[in-house]
Formats: C-alpha cells, sequence, structure tokens
C-alpha cells in the first residue's frame, strides 16, 4: 500500500507536467489543425534563453517570465514567417515543415549552447514532504500543479468569457465566415500560436528541472508522452490534456514501479489502443465538444 | 512510369556526378604508397562518435581533444615524418548511421584505422565490415567485453576498462569497507548494466535488491523507491551521468540516504555536478574508480600536459574528464604508431599493439597481448570529498572470470619531455 | 451496384491493362540493366549509397501507397522496418551456411511476418483519422527497444543481433566486390516493389485507394468496402516495409532498436513528403534524398575552414540545421514534393 501510495504522488507529479505541455498541443491544434511536432524543440530554445537569463540576473523569476515572453514571441515569429506559407492542401506539408524546425532549432541550440547538458535549477525544494515514511510531493510538485492548474483557469476564462477568446474560436472552426463578420483571421492564427508556445515555454520550465537538465533534445521524451497524452484526452479537449497527462503519468509510473522501466512503452500502447478503440476521438471527445 | 524513370536517371547522373568526385579524393587519401590512408607525410584515420543527438552529452568531447593532441604532434613534425590528420564523423549513437560513416571512412576516405569508435551498439554492428576489410580497429570506446574475441576479430582492440572488471573491484571495495550492509544495485538495461551486475555478484553474491532503467526514460522515482523499501544502505549503479545525478537527486527528494557506487561511465564528478547544478553537494562522499588522472588534480604532469595542448590546440574547451579521456587515447595512438616503426604497415599496428608494453598517463595497466584484446585491466577507487573527486588507496587489477582483486604496484610514469612518446 | 459494373468496366479495360502491364515489365528490365551498369562504374562507397536507396526505396513506395494514396499517416513505420529487420536476423541465425536460398527464405519469411504485424496495426488504424492515427502509430515507433529488452533472450536488448549473410555467390568470381553485391540485392528487391505496387496501384485497387483518400463517404456509395480498402493498404505497405527492413538487416549484417529509432520513423514521412506524395516517383526522389541529404551536407560544413572552437561547435550541428532549413525551404517552394517539379505534369 505503501507503495501505492508513493507511485500515485510519482505519476501525478510527472503527470502534471505532460498535461500543461498536452495543453499547448491541444491550443495549436483548436486554432489551426495542425499537430505542432516543434513545440518540444521550441519550448527548450525558450528554456535556454529563460535560464541565461536567470544565470546572467541571478533572478530564477526574470528567466521564467522571459522564457514565456520568449515563447509568445517565438509561436508569434513561427506562424508569421514559415507556417503561413505552408500549402495547407495535405495535412502532411505542416508536419514536414514543423519537424524541419525541429532539426534547425535543435542544430542551432547545439552550435550555441553545445550539446551538454547544462543545469536547469528549480525555484523550490524537490525534496519532498514526508507522511508516516511515505515521500508524498515536494514544494517544486506543488508550484507545478499550481502552475498548471493556473493556466487551465486561464484559458477557460479566455475562451468562454473574452471576446479574443471568441474571436479565436470563431476563426478556428469557420475561417471564412469569420472573416466576413470581420475577425482578424490571420492575427487571431499568430496569437493562436503564441499563446500555445508560451504555454509550452512554460512546461518546459516545468518539466527541464526534473528530467536531465538543458539540452537540444532535452524535449523529445516529453513531447511523445505529451502527444500521447493530448490523443488520450482527444486533442479538441483542454481538460482531456490534463487527464491524459495525469492518467500517462501514473501509468508510467505504476508501470516502472511495478513492472519495471522497460516495459513503460508497451503500457503506454496498450492504453493508446485501448482508448482509442473505444473512442477514437479520444476520452473527451464528445463532453468537450458540447462544453465549449 | 515516365517520371519514375526520369528520376531514375537523375540518380545516374547524380551517382555518375559524385563517383567522378570521389574517385579524385579517394586518389589524393591513397596516392603513392600500397597501405590504405597512409603516404610519405599523411596518416588518415577516422572515428564515429555521437556528435548530435540525445547521446552527444559529454561524449561530443572526446574525439575533438583526440585530434587537438594529434595537431599538437603534428606541429612538432609528425610521426616518422608522417603528420596524423583525425577525421571525425557523427553517428547520433544510431548504429545504422554508424553503418553508413565507418563504410564512408574505410571505401571512400580510405583510412588507414579506425580509432576509438564509441559505443557498444554502434561498433558491434561494424566489426565484420572492418574484419572483412582488414582495418585495424583500435581502442573502441566502451568497456563491453565484445572487442576482447583475438580469434574472432584479431584488428580490434579495446579501450576502456570493461564493466565485469570494474563491478568486481568497487564490490570488493564494498565487501572489505562496508560489510554487513544491505548492498542493492541499479544499471542500464543492455550490456553495461548486465556485465557491471556480473562482476558485482561475482564479489558479493547475490544484491538484496535490484532495478533497471532505460534511458528512453528519465523518471528513476519508481526504481528509487523501490530500493528505499527494500532498505538498502549501499547503492551500486551502473548509469551513465545523467542517469546518475537524477538517481542522486531523487534518493534525496524521497529522503533515501545510501551510500552510493558508481561506475566510472557515469561518475564524473564535473558532468554530475553539472547537471545537479545547486544540488551538487548530493554527490559528496560517492564512490567510484577511474584508471586516468582526474581533470582536476593540477599537479599531475599529464593534467598540465593536456591542459597545455587543450589551450593551444583545442579553443580552450572546457577542461574535463573527457578531454582527458580523448587526449590519453591520442597519446596511445601515437604510442602505436611509433611502436610499429617507420614503414607503417595495417598488420604492423596490430603486431605492435600486440605486443603491448605502452607506459601511460593510467594507474592501471594495459593487458594487450596476442591472446588478450582487452583495454585497461585494472582502477583505482575514487571519493568526492569537499567538492572534489579524487583518488585513494591503491589500484586493484583482475580479470572478467574468477581472478582474484590484488594490487597493482607499478610505478607511476611521467611524460616524457615533449609531451610525445618517444620512437621504441 | 459495383457487381453489376465491374465485369463490364474490366471487360473493357482488359487490352489496355495487359498492355501495360507488359510495358511496366519492360521499363523494370530496362531500369534493373541500368542499375546493374550502375554499380560496375561506381567506386564501392557509391556502390553501399545506391543499395541503400534500394532499401529505403521499399519502404517509402510502400509509404506513398498509404499516405500518398490512401491518405493514412502513419510515423510507425520505423517499428515496421525492425520487424523484418528482426525476422532475417533471426532465421539467418538458424539457417546458417546453407547457400544462399535460405536469404530468400528469411526475406520471405521477413516479410511474411510484418504483413501480419501490419494487418493487425491496420485493423486498429482504419478506425482513427489524423493526429488519433499520428498518436498511435508513434506509439508503435517508439515501442521497438521496449520490446528488445523485454524480450531480452531472444531480441538481446539495445546491443542486438548480428545477421548472417553469405558472401557473394562463387560463380561471380572471387574478387566480385562486396558493396557490388548489396547494390544486386537490395535493388532487386525495390524493383521487384516497384513493379507490383505499380501494377497494383494502376488497377481496380488503386482506384479505390484514391477514392477512399479523396471522399469517404463518396467511395461507400460508389460501392468501396472503405474498412477493407483502409486494412489492405496498410498490409501493402507493411509488407514493402517488412521487405526494406529485412534488406537493411542484410546490408548492415546486425540490427539493434537503436537503428530504428523515432527520428527514421518521421525521416521516412519526409522522405516521401519532400519527394511528392502523390505518385511512386516521389517515393523514389524520397528514397534518394535519404541518403544524399545527409551526406551532402555533411560534406557542404567538411569544406568550411574554422578555428578549432568555431569547428567544435559547428560539428555535427551544421549538418543538422542546414538539413532542417532545406526540408523547409523545399516544402515552402514545392508544396506538392520535388516529383511535382517535373515539367510534364500528370494528374495522379
Amino acid at each position: 500500500m505503501d507503495r501505492f501510495v508513493f507511485l500515485t504522488f510519482d505519476g501525478l507529479g510527472r503527470g502534471a507536467v505532460y498535461a500543461a505541455f498536452a495543453l499547448a498541443l491541444v491550443l495549436i491544434w483548436r486554432a489551426t489543425r495542425i499537430v505542432n511536432f516543434a513545440q518540444g524543440a521550441m519550448a527548450v530554445a525558450t528554456a535556454y534563453v529563460g535560464y541565461s537569463v536567470a544565470n546572467a540576473t541571478g533572478s530564477y523569476w526574470l528567466g521564467f517570465v522571459v522564457a514565456i515572453a520568449g515563447g509568445l514571441l517565438l509561436g508569434a515569429a513561427v506562424e508569421r514567417v514559415v507556417m503561413r506559407f505552408v500549402d495547407h492542401s495535405s495535412p502532411l506539408n505542416g508536419v514536414v515543415v514543423a519537424l524541419g524546425l525541429v532539426l534547425v532549432i535543435q542544430g542551432v541550440l547545439g552550435m550555441i549552447y553545445g550539446n551538454e547538458f547544462r543545469p536547469a535549477g528549480a525555484p523550490f525544494s524537490r525534496d519532498a514532504f514526508e507522511v508516516g515514511g511515505i515521500a508524498l510531493l515536494s514544494r517544486f510538485d506543488l508550484f507545478v500543479f499550481a502552475a498548471v492548474f493556473a493556466v487551465v483557469a486561464l484559458l477557460a476564462i479566455l475562451f468562454t468569457r473574452t471576446n479574443v477568446g471568441l474571436r479565436m474560436r470563431a476563426s478556428a472552426f469557420a475561417p471564412d465566415v469569420s472573416r466576413l463578420l470581420g475577425v482578424n483571421v490571420g492575427g487571431m492564427l499568430t496569437l493562436g500560436w503564441a499563446l500555445a508556445a508560451a504555454v509550452g515555454s512554460m512546461a518546459g520550465m516545468l518539466v527541464i528541472p526534473t528530467e536531465l537538465g538543458l539540452h537540444p533534445n532535452a524535449m523529445d521524451i516529453v513531447f511523445v508522452s505529451s502527444f500521447t497524452a493530448a490523443v488520450v484526452g482527444g486533442l479538441d479537449s483542454p481538460v482531456g490534456a490534463v487527464a491524459g497527462g495525469l492518467m500517462v503519468g501514473l501509468l508510467l509510473s505504476y508501470v516502472s514501479g511495478y513492472l519495471g522501466a522497460t516495459v513503460a512503452p508497451i503500457a503506454v500502447l496498450v492504453l493508446l489502443v485501448v482508448v482509442l478503440l473505444g473512442r477514437p476521438a479520444g476520452l473527451f471527445s464528445r463532453s468537450a465538444a458540447r462544453a465549449v | 512510369m515516365r517520371r519514375i524513370w526520369s528520376a531514375l536517371a537523375a540518380i545516374t547522373l547524380v551517382a555518375a556526378a559524385t563517383s567522378g568526385c570521389s574517385d579524385d579524393s579517394s586518389g589524393g587519401g591513397s596516392g603513392g604508397g600500397s597501405v590504405p590512408g597512409v603516404t610519405a607525410t599523411d596518416i588518415l584515420v577516422g572515428t564515429h562518435m555521437p556528435l548530435t543527438g540525445p547521446a552527444a552529452a559529454g561524449y561530443s568531447k572526446i574525439a575533438p581533444a583526440t585530434k587537438a593532441y594529434f595537431e599538437f604532434v603534428n606541429a612538432a613534425g609528425g610521426v616518422n615524418g608522417r603528420k596524423i590528420s583525425y577525421k571525425i564523423m557523427d553517428d547520433q549513437y544510431n548504429p545504422a548511421t554508424t553503418q553508413q560513416v565507418v563504410r564512408e571512412l574505410v571505401l571512400q576516405d580510405k583510412v588507414f584505422a579506425i580509432l576509438n569508435g564509441l559505443g557498444t551498439p554502434t561498433h558491434t554492428g561494424v566489426l565484420d565490415f572492418l574484419k572483412t576489410n582488414r582495418v585495424p580497429d583500435l581502442f573502441v570506446a566502451s568497456g563491453s567485453r565484445s572487442w576482447n574475441q583475438p580469434d574472432k576479430y584479431p584488428g580490434t582492440f579495446g579501450f576502456n576498462v570493461d564493466y565485469t572488471v570494474e563491478g568486481k573491484i568497487l564490490a570488493s571495495h564494498v565487501k572489505e569497507t562496508l560489510p554487513g550492509k544491505k548492498v542493492c544495485f541499479m544499471g542500464q538495461d543492455d550490456d553495461f548494466g548486465r556485465d557491471s551486475l556480473a562482476g558485482i555478484e561475482k564479489i558479493l553474491g547475490p544484491v538484496a535488491a535490484k532495478q533497471s532503467y532505460v534511458t528512453s526514460n528519465p523518471n528513476v522515482g519508481p526504481q528509487m523507491g523501490a530500493l528505499k523499501q527494500a532498505g538498502c544502505q549501499v547503492v551500486m549503479l551502473a548509469t551513465v551521468p545523467g542517469f546518475t545525478s537524477l538517481s542522486l537527486g531523487t534518493a534525496a527528494k524521497i529522503g533515501f540516504k545510501a551510500q552510493f557506487v558508481v561506475s566510472q561511465v557515469g561518475a564524473d564528478l564535473s558532468t554530475i555536478s553539472k547537471q545537479l547544478g545547486a544540488a551538487a553537494p548530493l554527490a559528496e562522499g560517492l564512490i567510484s574508480a577511474n584508471y586516468l588522472p582526474m581533470s582536476t588534480d593540477d599537479a599531475n604532469p599529464w593534467i598540465q600536459l593536456y591542459k597545455k595542448v587543450n589551450a593551444q590546440y583545442n579553443g580552450n574547451a572546457d577542461f574535463d574528464n573527457n578531454i582527458v579521456y580523448g587526449m590519453s587515447v591520442g597519446y596511445l595512438f601515437v604510442q602505436s604508431l611509433q611502436a610499429a616503426g617507420k614503414d607503417l604497415t595495417r598488420e604492423g599496428i596490430i603486431a605492435a599493439v600486440e605486443k603491448g608494453g605502452f607506459q601511460g598517463p593510467a594507474n592501471a595497466p594495459l593487458r594487450f597481448s596476442a591472446e588478450n584484446h582487452s583495454g585497461y585491466g585494472g582502477e583505482q577507487l575514487t571519493k568526492v570529498e569537499g567538492g572534489k573527486q579524487a583518488y585513494f588507496g591503491t589500484p586493484y587489477e583482475t580479470d572478467d572470470a574468477d581472478g582474484a582483486v590484488a594490487a597493482y604496484s607499478a610505478q607511476a610514469v611521467t611524460p616524457p619531455q615533449n609531451g610525445i612518446p618517444a620512437a621504441s | 451496384m459495383s457487381a453489376t459494373l465491374a465485369p463490364a468496366v474490366r471487360a473493357g479495360r482488359r487490352m489496355p491493362e495487359t498492355r501495360r502491364r507488359t510495358r511496366h515489365l519492360l521499363w523494370t528490365v530496362a531500369a534493373a540493366v541500368l542499375i546493374v551498369a550502375l554499380t560496375y562504374v561506381l567506386p564501392p562507397f557509391r556502390n553501399y549509397q545506391l543499395a541503400t536507396v534500394g532499401a529505403y526505396l521499399c519502404v517509402t513506395a510502400g509509404l506513398t501507397v498509404l499516405t500518398g494514396l490512401n491518405g493514412q499517416l502513419s510515423l510507425g513505420h520505423g517499428a515496421l522496418m525492425a520487424t523484418g529487420a528482426y525476422t532475417v536476423a533471426l532465421l539467418q541465425e538458424r539457417l546458417a551456411g546453407q547457400g544462399q536460398w535460405t536469404l530468400l527464405v528469411s526475406v520471405v519469411a521477413a516479410i511474411a511476418v510484418t504483413t501480419v504485424a501490419g494487418g493487425i496495426v491496420g485493423l486498429a488504424a482504419a478506425r482513427l483519422r489524423g493526429p488519433y492515427l499520428a498518436g498511435l502509430t508513434l506509439a508503435v515507433a517508439v515501442v521497438v527497444p521496449a520490446i528488445t529488452s523485454t524480450f531480452d533472450t531472444i531480441f538481446n536488448s539495445d546491443q542486438g543481433l548480428s545477421v548472417y549473410v553469405d558472401p557473394p555467390p562463387p560463380a561471380l568470381g572471387a574478387t566480385f566486390p562486396y558493396e557490388r553485391w548489396q547494390a544486386w540485392l537490395t535493388w532487386t528487391g525495390a524493383l521487384l516493389t516497384m513493379l507490383v505496387l505499380a501494377t497494383l496501384i494502376r488497377g481496380r485497387f488503386g482506384r479505390s485507394l484514391r477514392a477512399v483518400r479523396d471522399d469517404e463517404a463518396a467511395a461507400r456509395i460508389a460501392g468501396v468496402n472503405v474498412a477493407r480498402t483502409q486494412v489492405l493498404a496498410f498490409v501493402v505497405s507493411a509488407a514493402c516495409a517488412g521487405l526494406g527492413g529485412a534488406l537493411f538487416a542484410v546490408l548492415a549484417q546486425s540490427v539493434s532498436p537503436g537503428a530504428f529509432p523515432l527520428s527514421l520513423s518521421l525521416f521516412l514521412v519526409m522522405a516521401i513528403v519532400i519527394g511528392g506524395l502523390g505518385s511512386l516517383a516521389g517515393a523514389v526522389w524520397g528514397a534518394v534524398l535519404l541518403v544524399a541529404l545527409p551526406a551532402l551536407t555533411h560534406s557542404v560544413t567538411d569544406s568550411i575552414n574554422v578555428s578549432p572552437a568555431v569547428a567544435q561547435r559547428l560539428e555535427g550541428n551544421l549538418p543538422l540545421a542546414l538539413f532542417g532549413v532545406t526540408l523547409v525551404v523545399v516544402m515552402l517552394a514545392a508544396p506538392g514534393g520535388i516529383a511535382s517539379l517535373k515539367p510534364r505534369r500528370r494528374k495522379a
């Protein structure tokens, strides 16, 4: 039982990060119908910038803010400079361009910072509180939960309570009609990319301190887990992204703990097969469509 | 079909065009002598290393350091009047890419030898190819026992201490100094972890608990949790540096205190503490073993030499144990070239290495002979104290079978005055 | 509806189809002659690269049928290649030294095993669309190392297996270059694949594939069994991937999970999109690019002369960045892929 409790909290901590990153994927998907395969590399790039600032100024929080602001800028830039000019007659063109961007970003980061791991500090202690001899959550885990919750809440308000959010949803679902109604559809696309990249950057800042450190490939594995999480939850549903993230985090932790780390990817595949055969568009596909 | 045809025709053109170029370049590489890669003034050797990708961390510094040492030797006139060129190919630690780049080195660039190819899964795949083409395959950068098969692969030689030898040496230290403690193990889920555990269990018998990890899942929380619950007092790790840091960090996070004993592969303090960042003090007390001088030991004449070379020929890269490793490989290769003599041939250098007797920077014996192609055969223990990793005690040597772990008491040698091994 | 129409259609098209088949056969023979001639002109390393193109071509051709003609995205073809490669490795080990015929047996078995695996993935895939299919196949791609480690007594974990391959037949002469033999082997597979696929996609099956891709509802109304067509497309494509993987194992004489990473699966998709999704010509371009582009970017960066400090930073990283830039630029400049740039443009 102790072990189960321990693994549960361990999995929730990881899952929260996957959830944040899956959220970024869902944002872009809803806005542009593109799965942004460059999300991981973009988040790493802004994390490098954030940590450079943090190290230079000695203030983690300044670096954190810079990373998120960098995400906004990078997202907007990628949309304006590259994605806008992609021929979307085949959905694969966007995927290939995004994969090309991954290579460019990783190559450039390698040139600037080298292919070494660099330390990525955390703003809070990572020592877990113990209850009855079982290590549960650390201050940093609580910070991750709080940050992810804040993002979900802010996004919910943005999309359901504000004018901009309404226009963004309109341009994503019916670009032509929106244009006729005077919505700046191109601007909304840029905004969608900027927002998503900012959320991705935040997720990067949350996950990198818990892993091996800063590295051009630091988010590769996180991307795979988070994409899985988004698919499990349903790419149209922010709630699904969070639920999917937590599920994948828990599953990885239980399987690694009880069966061994090697089996984990097989378990993830099984989860996907089971979920998608039951609900081909993710767990939260229909309810989400109604709720939004 | 017509378009396929035009695509095929385009390949033909491109192929024909490039084949023209490659004939030129191969002519330049092998011109004059009958030995591939060797002319009166040059020797061309190649290597495969991960320079990019997730496995590149740390390793990407090795080959440039070796190259810098060669530049240093070249500036002093080279070996027997020949300058050494070192062609470094990035294989991203992908065995399929290794196949491609090693063939390019051997078939197109016509290198004299492959030096210090890195990685067990990557290099295993090219053993047969190198054997068929009779290419010397010197000082492979991995502790697998596969390199030591003189009957099957007569041209292949290892460099690193193999994982089993290391496991035995670390385990006998644990047996002597930490008797009666509950010893557990966590290792990478491949030959590194398996061979290491085999060595440990040869000395200690079955460990109390064992866990494994895979590099594609950077969360060792479940494993560390299990070791904590099993009540482990000593944890022996066969981990790469990133996972050493992760294990130390995770153990601290869950309040698990144990004596960590780590394989040399993952125990480089500068690499670990970089990853741990502010949590670097967690590495305090860490026990490991090594066979090359510590990069932080400024009093060591080898380190002084390497730092000089690093400043002059390596763009003053951040000096760490990877650079010490790379330069030591370069030193050993130059020793081998000197031993092979003026009339350099592929058979000649293999015979020279098999003759052995090389003295160098290491505090452990090189065991090369006609029957033994493994690399270093021993290690000395290290400990992290006061934020510095340093040797203690005496070096030990042993074999990968049931031989005893015995003290190795040869005198350490100092580098030659000019930093270049003399002709023997 | 299809039952009544089909015979008439078939009867009406019999003549041209036979003629087309003969023409396909002639083209294939001509291509074979060209390849054989090439292998005599090229130096060994170029022959090895040519052989690699041949092995890739099997996979890209199959993937073009699946993704280009049927509209199903697979990010898991690297895993299917691994299935073929491991089958060959395991069988060749059992059959070692009994003669050249064993390779044919092993390769056919590899195709069979991969076909079954592809059928299973295809059954699940037929229910899924767009990113959900991408997600499932992505999970398939990353499962390879987990399987080789979990069943390490069979697959030997990360270290992998070596593949026994006989030397070229003595009839070809004692000094026959090994790389030429490798090129012959892989291109035999590649040209057969192209012949079979070209014939398949010109026929009824090809029309069903495209009908499903363009509009599932319309295809269903026209009497096409959508799910069956999708599963079949996956099976055909998997068989090609199995053959490609088998040939890779033969080329490398070893298999290990590291040779089939997620990036391989992604590169395969990039290759066919850049090459041109609409036709098999795109698959040829894609296979060429997979081999030529990394080599080209590497040689470009090799020719730059800089100080050691800068060179260390550029090494490996600059080729990577150049590779990415090329992908992005080609995709923006030629959205239909390289094959679409041909002056004589025909609708697929």
